[in-house]
């Protein structure tokens, strides 16, 4: 069995292409060609020379020796916060700048949350040159206003959401809106493994690289490419998927997806989309998402912006349905308490996002051997007014 | 034989309209149909409202979010529906999107159709091949007709591919966009309706986005069947209240 996407765009039941018959040329188009473009010796030479001199790759696999003391296992941090923006959305969005050159498109258009994908995309466009538009919803540009101000210093235009609930999943369906009505000249840099066949499987494949490096650092350190356990969080999905990537068909690894319980899996406000979600169709993908019983897509609720998305990537989506990964939801409250731990014992801030990936080591126990490889997606500059509002620092 | 091809077979032009159920008032469902078809319109698309409307341009996506504060859901709309044929005509069709569906389950949601007398089915994102492969015994079985949407940028072949699954009309989306009532046509819709109009499909053409008034109206059925008018009667409503339809409707005419 294996946990890569079909032939047809699918990872088991989850993912395909439900969309409009007017977006169809565009992503056509692209399914056509992400993968003859990506295999393209230039494209490859460009895509890691920007990776290592503009991003800063490879990112270091660190030995967390006082986290690994405290939890009796061996863990390793894989520094994707320091990547250039501080976190691994950068990969993404590097990558698909490129294809969106290749494939003749001068205008870009993004969605974003909590503005990490955004401040990305608006990133690449002011290295290329090329117009960028980024799509917000405008609860979000009134709670983010620091990255608002990033993607405008970078030249891009910030609009408004104004539909439906106005945050990250309105701003979606805007820039969906967007691409139908600018079908020629525009690409849609999409910021997670979401949305219609091929974005799920191109976006994992611009951030394979995380796992790629994995390999061969953990290899060097450990004398295995195998660590027993990786661990990521997961909004969209997309630093897990790169984190999972490369050992999704080696079930000698284990996979642990860390989803946001938001006050709790039960309270009304969460995120976590597997446990809460049924099947169903979002952002033209087939995959898990929350929703009434009549099928209108319900708003999460998480304190990390970048987390409460109401769906998941459909390969997550499969990883869960077939128990290929452990799913595990982490509150508000315990995530932000991890966090604050990794600062006084290692001296890194991490990302909200990341912190509910730490606060797996509170809630499961590893053996003292285990190696324990955990993606730190991100870093916790852009989380400062929270963080000084929930500990009143 | 299905009222939405009977209809086809009459030698008129087409005048079908969209409106949102349970908009602007929860209860003006039914008067809606009604007057519609009193003011002489061809074939109605009733609007089942859903949370995030992708094809939709901004008055749709304000009726939907309304109609959903309304309380209307798939279950209402058919009850809403249940006695709509002991007093209307014309072909009724429900548009939608594929969520809501999926969860009220694909067969039950066909078979309620037929029970209240529904004829077809527009689901934007519901694509060819997947209707194709999964669903369409289902919906012959109900009886119901699922029409498909191509656009400027559509290719002859698909084009033809979805003449092929089609068995009523194909749905001719005038321009690459969301709906919403544009100024008007210009040369680039002139020479796309004149290609479909050449390809000489089996299933005549509806065209709908981005028609208004009789002008656009008298444009688009110069080479189509007929014409599909939405947004712009979302808005009338929204000023004018379901009482004013008529006066809407003789505009167009
Ligand atoms: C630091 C960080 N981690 C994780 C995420 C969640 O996204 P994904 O699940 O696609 O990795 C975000 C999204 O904004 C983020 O900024």
């Amino acid at each position: 069995m294996s946990y890569n996407i079909s032939e047809k765009g699918y990872y088991g039941e989850f993912g395909g292409a439900y969309i409009p018959e007017m977006l169809y040329p565009n992503v056509e188009e692209l399914r056509q060609n992400y993968l003859k473009i990506m295999a393209e010796p230039s494209f490859q030479e460009e895509f890691h020379a920007l990776l290592k001199d503009y991003v800063g790759r490879p990112t270091p696999l660190y030995f967390a020796k006082r986290l690994s003391e405290k939890y009796n296992t061996k863990i390793y941090l894989k520094r994707e916060d320091l990547n250039h923006t501080g976190a691994h959305k950068i990969n993404n969005t590097i990558g698909q700048i490129l294809m969106a050159k290749r494939l003749g498109k001068n205008r870009i258009i993004a969605e974003t949350g909590a503005g990490q994908h955004g401040v990305a995309t608006a990133t690449v466009c002011a290295l290329m040159g090329i117009e960028c538009i980024v799509y917000m919803g405008e609860i979000d540009i009134a709670r983010q206003a620091p990255n608002v101000a990033r993607m405008k210093m970078l030249g891009a235009t910030v609009i408004p959401a104004l539909s439906g609930s106005r945050t990250l999943k309105d701003a979606t369906n805007e820039a969906i809106r967007d691409w139908i009505n600018n079908p020629v000249d525009t690409h849609y840099i999409i910021g997670s493994v979401v949305g219609p066949h091929p974005y799920p499987d191109m976006v994992a494949k611009f951030q394979a690289v995380v796992s790629e490096e994995i390999k061969s650092q953990l290899l060097e350190k450990e004398g295995t490419e195998n660590p027993d356990y990786l661990i990521a969080c997961v909004g969209g999905g997309s630093n897990a998927a790169g984190t999972y990537y490369h050992y999704l068909d080696n079930e000698d690894v284990n996979i642990i997806a860390v989803e946001a319980a938001g006050l709790g899996v039960d309270s009304g406000e969460s995120a976590a989309t597997s446990v809460l979600g049924k099947e169903g169709i979002i952002h033209g993908s087939k995959t898990l998402l929350m929703q009434t019983n009549d099928g209108q897509i319900t708003e999460p609720y998480s304190i990390s912006a970048g987390l409460d998305y109401p769906g998941v990537g459909p390969m997550h989506a499969n990883l869960y349905k077939t128990g290929r990964a452990e799913f595990i939801a982490i509150t508000d409250k315990d995530a932000m308490t991890s966090g604050l731990e990794l600062c006084k014992l290692e001296g890194i801030i991490p990302a909200i996002e990341s912190s509910h990936a730490l606060a797996v080591f509170e809630h499961k126990t590893f053996q003292p051997d285990d190696i324990v490889v955990l993606n730190l997606s991100g870093r916790g500059d852009k989380d400062l007014q929270n963080y000084i509002d929930y500990f009143k620092l | 034989m299905n009222r939405i091809n009977k209809k086809l077979q009459e030698e008129k032009k087409l005048l079908s309209i969209y409106f949102t159920a349970g908009y602007p008032n929860i209860d003006d469902t039914v008067s809606t149909i009604k007057n519609l078809e009193e003011s002489g319109v061809d074939m109605i698309e009733i609007g089942l409202p859903f949370s995030d409307p992708l094809a939709d341009g901004p008055t749709i996506q304000a009726s939907s979010t309304k109609a959903l504060q309304n309380g209307m859901t798939s279950e209402l709309l058919f009850e809403q529906l249940k006695d709509i044929r002991s007093s209307v005509s014309i072909p009724l069709i429900i548009m939608g999107y594929f969520n809501p569906m999926l969860q009220f389950g694909v067969e039950a949601f066909c078979k309620k159709c037929q029970e209240v007398g529904i004829d077809g089915l527009i689901i934007p994102d519901l694509p060819v091949d997947v209707y194709n492969d999964d669903y369409r015994a289902i919906f012959e079985k109900h009886g119901l007709i699922n029409v498909f949407l191509i656009t400027p940028q559509t290719s002859d072949e698909r084009i033809n591919y979805i003449d092929s699954v089609s068995n009523g009309f194909i749905y001719m989306v005038s321009s690459a966009s969301t709906t919403g009532a544009k100024a008007g046509f210009g040369d680039a819709q002139t020479s796309y309706f004149e290609r479909i109009a050449n390809m000489k499909l089996k299933n005549p053409q509806i065209v709908g986005f981005g028609i208004s008034n009789n002008d656009t109206f008298t444009q688009a059925t110069k080479y189509a069947k007929g014409a599909i008018i939405g947004s712009a009667f979302v808005k009338h409503v929204t000023e004018h209240g379901v009482n004013s339809i008529h006066k809407f409707v003789d505009s167009i005419l």
